[in-house]
């Protein structure tokens, strides 16, 4: 399978790319690792005109200690996350689910900033980014602004970036320590969860996200309110599926997958020693 | 578009289309057919090649995106003609193929996972190889290969 004829052009900058994408507009699409694009173009679920390559703006691979946050530039790769010892120690959730996703190919091409980008329900990174909340940086014609993760994932495969908006920067807070987990629940090497459980504590508040229960990633809001009233992490997690929307598929119903968003949510919770 | 690669170390400059896909840049502009496809849809390895030295399913990548960077293939991989890459000749030591149409793929899999990774557990050795399918071999073999490749004892 072979993509449809398209232009493609190479940006230099995040400017240029801008630029670019503005110039070409609707029809344009940002070109980054390629890992979700490329086989949507393939398979014609995507059909740009003008591909705006921004896997050579180099100076957006960075992943740097910004004393109260971490800044992470949207080309660093998944791989770059899964080894990067600052992440490790002071964002281990965030090392740990890039190294879940896929395969080790995909990681070494997908970018966090493709990943967010795409919303996809499914994918590990935009849970996780959403569990620990932070903000994110994005640049259009009119310049910068910052949007915050918690009004980022606006619906299915849909985000509060606009049509030439490209994401630049992630901040994320530090999460330092074992008070963190993350469950990824699939039933085949390489591939998505069929249900996701991140928890993480964020400067001692208990916040949790779910993989795959709706049309977005999801907080599990009725569990993190039942965890700040005083409630142990069995009787939280029997709180996983409240407000959520869970999709049906070949490889679960919605009430399979309420089921498993408690099941891991519990182990979850446990696993990261909040009980 | 003019794009110039370093395929196995030597600097090919060649005219594609933007939608050409780097494996059949590779497969029918260099006429390096080695690297083999399998689903042409991300899931099973077998069109695996270096970019930069590390692994790519090359069914998932555009022949421009590779202009200016360093691929190798299988056809690259060993010292020379007459003499296999030690992750070759460990492959045929063990056993790791039956068809061979997994190998070249699964070949450059691990020979980047132990990169990565020197001295891997047999566990790390699946997982690292989590993005290759093979239908013959039921992967025991392979597992092995790759061990015995990076030094550890399977016997
Ligand atoms: C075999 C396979 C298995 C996978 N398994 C998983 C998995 O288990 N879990 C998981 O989470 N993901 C999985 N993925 C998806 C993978 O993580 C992708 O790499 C990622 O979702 C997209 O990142 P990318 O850099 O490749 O983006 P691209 O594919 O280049 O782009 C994706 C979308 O985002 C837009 N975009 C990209 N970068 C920006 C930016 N900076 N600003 C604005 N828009 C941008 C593009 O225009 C496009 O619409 C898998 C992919 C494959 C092929
Ligand atoms: S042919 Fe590329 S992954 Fe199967
Ligand atoms: S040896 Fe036949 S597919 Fe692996």
């Amino acid at each position: 399978m072979i993509p449809a004829a398209f232009d493609y052009k190479r940006a230099g900058s995040s400017e240029e790319a801008v630029a670019l994408i503005a110039e070409y507009g609707d029809e344009a699409k940002f070109l980054a690792g390629g890992h979700s694009l490329l086989p949507m173009m393939k398979l014609r679920l995507a059909v740009p005109t003008v591909l705006v390559d921004i896997g050579r703006v180099g100076d957006l691979s960075y992943i740097d200690d910004r004393d109260d946050h971490i800044a992470i530039g949207a080309l660093a790769t998944h791989r770059s996350l899964e080894t990067s010892e600052l992440l490790i120690t002071e964002c281990p959730i965030l090392a740990h689910v890039a190294s879940k996703v896929g395969d080790p190919q995909v990681r070494h091409r997908g970018t966090i900033g493709g990943s967010l980008a795409h919303s996809d329900p499914a994918s590990d990174l935009p849970a996780a980014v959403l569990a620990l909340g932070g903000s994110l940086m994005a640049q259009g014609p009119n310049g910068e602004r910052e949007v915050q993760v918690s009004d980022f994932f606006t619906g299915y495969f849909e985000s509060a970036l606009s049509d030439d908006e490209m994401l630049t920067e992630i901040r994320m807070p530090k999460a330092p320590g074992d008070s963190w987990n993350y469950q990824k629940f699939n039933r085949r090497a390489q591939d998505w969860a069929i249900v996701g459980v991140a928890a993480v504590q964020v400067q001692g508040t208990t916040q949790v996200s779910l993989v795959n229960m709706g049309s977005t990633p999801l907080r599990a809001a009725a569990v993190e309110a039942a965890l700040a009233g005083g409630a142990s992490a069995v009787e939280a997690a029997e709180q996983a599926a409240e407000g959520t929307d869970a999709p049906t598929d070949l490889n679960a119903s919605p009430e399979y997958r309420a089921h498993l968003a408690r099941v891991l949510t519990r182990r979850a919770l446990e696993a990261a020693g909040i009980s | 578009m003019e794009i110039s690669v370093t395929v196995n170390n030597a600097t090919r400059v060649t005219d594609v289309e933007p939608r050409s896909l780097l494996v059949y840049y590779l497969r029918e502009e260099l006429g390096l057919t080695g690297t083999n496809v399998g689903c042409d849809t991300s899931s099973c390895g077998a069109c695996t090649v270096h970019v930069n030295g590390e692994s790519v399913k090359a069914c998932t990548m555009l022949a421009v995106q590779a202009d200016g960077q360093e691929v190798t293939t299988i056809e690259g991989l060993a010292p020379s003609a007459d003499q296999l890459h030690p992750m070759q000749e460990s492959f045929r030591e063990h056993h790791g193929l039956q068809c061979g149409y997994c190998t070249p793929g699964m070949v450059m899999a691990a020979c980047s996972l132990l990169e990565e990774n020197s001295a891997p557990t047999e566990a790390e050795v699946r997982e690292g190889l989590e993005g290759n399918l093979c239908r013959c071999t039921g992967y025991h073999n392979i597992v092995k290969a790759v061990l015995a490749c990076s030094g550890q004892d399977v016997s």
